[in-house]
């Protein structure tokens, strides 16, 4: 493969609130048994990328226990394999502020590998892709930068698009549009660029001598009447993480058996950090309702409409509806759940209620005892 | 020497496993799934790490392919050493002699080499056909304590059952006077477990003489431990207590699985201080949809649930569809049973299909000693023409 990846680990932390507030947006569980890194990481294997870099800027310590040395992805290679970035100080200077500061950073990764190409993506985007149609169609195209956009809705409810963008017939950029809130359905970016390495070590040092650092305002929307920028729709499932709503709605659309096919198995299979656990163990008089269980849970009480990662106890006569309960937590008996999401190492004491909302779900912190 | 190993551990996995019928077709006794996600080999392996001994030969002969892929490098049960490890020990030709392994005894015979290398006191000979989580340290702890030449494992087994067993005629002390194969009217309880300490210079004496000898079936139990006891070596039995289980017949390995789901079982899985290890595979997490109804049963990852499991063991991946009806029974990997297929106290193998409305496994059956149906792996099975 003649294509490298590069991931940024920390964009849009800050939208989620509690639940990265001590990790990584890309070290987020999510699924059941994976972390949102997982998804980009194991389409960049199995779309034989060998060579991946990923960009770290602060609380990357789960992320870095995540990933150990890149053998859950085949990335623990003598040649390439997988190279975690930690922020790269400069005199004074504190850590980045954007990409184009974050990729700067990694200058010497980026010169010193030997892929024509390279990826750039971010990890808030969940999908199975295969990149290799993607670079075929950047090398036909002739173009400086491809991104790959998906037709999304705008719904004008308060949310906008971080990136749309308008292209020609041929599919090149004409117009650049951020934070869109326009309701109707345009090309979003999702974060994913391919260009040639060489071409993305001379932007970055240009970029550096203007004091240039968001990519996506700096570059992107700024230079797209220069420079050839190619937009390439992609036409399968994602799901979008820019919010607590929509992690939440994108873990319960699993609970679809084609979205789950598609998300777990169109073009490969996901791989994540693997835990030693044992198979579920479902005794009598539980009850399980349309529901994605991961391995080493023990279930006595009842789950309807849930999302339970490795290792949870739901005890007797508990009850759990539309909720996401992370690894290794407890719900004692009897407790009662609705619209909850259990960080890791939670535990639920006897009879406690917590009634969340559609719209509005309780959030119960990692390693708390309610 | 760099090298030098106090203990290391030589796993007889070569066995055919005939009395597993169709489930040993094409896999080594030591690699038929058990338990959900394991293979039984992952019993021992876990228990030698557990008990710090890092190095292992693997002895191989019948159809090794999955076995081999299985273990690989080792690193599923943190064997990938530099120094010392797993390795896979196959029979390999030699000048003017024979290669295949003839006998338990014959198998290490052939590796003296391998076990040179490290220069060990002692070695642990182990089989790959048994569940049991063992700390092996207390048995050589004993062995070190008793000056012995061999140390053998033994479990205490009903009297009734006794004459299936090697049993162990012991001192007071634990000292072994007499071994007795199978007896007809046993003087004792104390069965073989088929775990051997062996002092290393010792063993390797009695395994050479042992091969001069044209008439001897070159194995444990009949040879070497009846030659060295004969010679008034020091052979002591050490009492292990907790659960064992030889998954040798269909019968046994369903057993095995059905104590895993009886809370009582002495054999915890998820002990984190002993934890039994496996190759893990990159499955989703299981769904289990509206339909579904679940009762006293394991299920593994990477499983779709449209039907009913009641008392039964799940394997990884493995599509149970609408209507389907699983009970006392055990699934192996990728099994999929179709809508409104039955089955009843059976061992379904890896990748079979049971399509719609199929039935498998007797519908009645005493629960004590139920008859089990064993149906090999890449199966199908259609359904009975009305």
């Amino acid at each position: 493969m003649n294509m490298m990846g590069i991931i940024f680990s920390n964009i849009y932390d800050e939208r989620l609130g509690e639940i990265t507030a001590r990790r990584t947006l890309a070290s987020l569980p999510f699924g059941g048994r994976y972390r949102l890194i997982d998804f980009v990481l194991s389409n960049m294997v199995n779309s034989g990328i060998t060579n991946v870099g990923v960009i770290t800027k602060q609380n990357y310590q789960s992320l870095m226990d995540h990933l150990g040395n890149g053998g859950e992805w085949d990335l623990d290679r003598k040649v390439d394999g997988l190279f975690i970035l930690p922020p790269f100080g400069q005199g004074q200077k504190s850590v980045y502020r954007g990409k184009l500061e974050a990729l700067f950073g990694t200058l010497r990764f980026l010169e010193r590998s030997n892929e024509e190409y390279v990826l750039l993506a971010d990890t808030n985007i969940i999908c199975n892709m295969d990149y290799r149609q993607f670079l075929q169609r950047h090398i036909d195209s002739g173009a400086e930068i491809s991104m790959i956009t998906k037709r999304e809705e705008i719904s004008g409810l308060g949310d906008a698009c971080d990136l749309v963008v308008r292209s020609d017939y041929s599919g090149r950029v004409q117009d650049v549009l951020m934070h869109y809130g326009v309701p109707g359905i345009e090309n979003a970016a999702i974060g994913m660029y391919i260009m040639k390495r060489t071409f993305l070590i001379e932007l970055l040092k240009e970029a550096h001598s203007y004091n240039l650092v968001d990519f996506e305002r700096e570059i992107i929307q700024a230079k797209f009447p220069h420079l050839y920028i190619k937009e390439l729709p992609f036409d399968g499932r994602i799901l979008r993480i820019d919010s607590l709503g929509k992690y939440f709605s994108a873990n319960m659309a699993l609970l679809d058996a084609s979205i789950r096919n598609e998300i777990f198995t169109r073009h490969g299979l996901i791989y994540t950090k693997i835990r030693d656990e044992v198979p579920t163990r479902y005794t009598k008089g539980c009850r399980i309702k349309n529901s994605l269980i991961a391995d080493g849970c023990t279930i006595l009480g009842e789950v309807e409409n849930s999302v339970l990662f490795r290792g949870v106890t739901v005890g007797k006569g508990a009850k759990l509806k539309n909720c996401i309960v992370m690894q290794d937590t407890v719900i004692e008996e009897n407790a009662e759940l609705l619209y909850t999401i259990c960080d890791k190492d939670v535990t639920i004491t006897k009879s406690r209620l917590l009634m969340g909302a559609p719209a509005h779900q309780i959030i119960i912190t990692k390693g708390k005892v309610v | 020497m760099v090298n030098r190993k106090k203990y290391i551990a030589m796993l007889l996995a070569g066995g055919q496993g005939s009395r597993l019928g169709s489930l040993t077709r094409n896999i080594a006794k030591p690699a038929v799934p058990f338990g959900g996600k394991y293979r039984i080999i992952d019993f021992t392996l876990s228990n030698c790490v557990n008990s710090g001994i890092d190095t292992v030969g693997v002895l191989t002969q019948y159809k090794p392919l999955e076995l081999n892929e299985y273990i690989g490098n080792g690193q599923p049960w943190g064997l990938d050493r530099n120094r010392g490890g797993v390795h896979i020990l196959q029979p390999f030709t030699k000048i003017n002699s024979k290669s295949w392994y003839e006998g338990t005894a014959n198998a290490i015979f052939q590796n003296i080499r391998f076990i040179e290398r490290y220069e060990p006191e002692s070695v642990v000979i182990l089989s790959g056909d048994h569940i049991y989580k063992m700390d092996y340290r207390k048995l050589l702890a004993f062995h070190e304590e008793k000056n012995a030449d061999c140390t053998i494992a033994v479990i205490n087994v009903p009297k009734e059952e006794a004459s299936r067993f090697g049993i162990m005629n012991t001192d007071p002390d634990g000292r072994i006077y007499e071994f007795e194969e199978k007896p007809k009217n046993p003087k004792s309880t104390k069965a073989s477990m088929g775990v051997y300490v062996f002092r290393w210079e010792v063993l390797k004496k009695y395994l050479t003489e042992d091969d001069k000898q044209e008439k001897s079936a070159h194995d444990f139990g009949k040879n070497i431990i009846p030659a060295m006891l004969s010679d008034q070596k020091r052979l002591f039995s050490w009492e292990f207590s907790g659960y064992w289980k030889d998954v040798g017949t269909t019968e046994s390995l369903w057993e095995a699985n059905m104590d895993l789901l009886d809370p009582n079982c002495e054999l915890s899985l998820s002990d984190d201080d002993f934890r039994i290890y496996a190759r893990n595979f990159d499955s989703p997490p299981t769904f289990v949809s509206e339909e579904a109804r679940l009762n006293d049963c394991m299920i593994t990852g990477g499983c779709t649930i449209y039907g009913t499991v009641t008392n039964s063991v799940i394997s990884s991946d493995c599509v149970i569809e609408a209507g389907a009806t699983v009970s006392h029974s055990v699934l192996l990997p990728g099994t999929v049973v179709g809508k409104d297929a039955k089955i009843n106290y059976a061992i379904i193998g890896q990748n079979t299909v049971i399509e719609s409305g199929a039935e498998v496994g007797c519908r009645k059956t005493d629960d004590i000693h139920p008859e089990i149906t064993v149906i090999g792996e890449k199966k199908k099975i259609t359904r009975k023409p009305a």
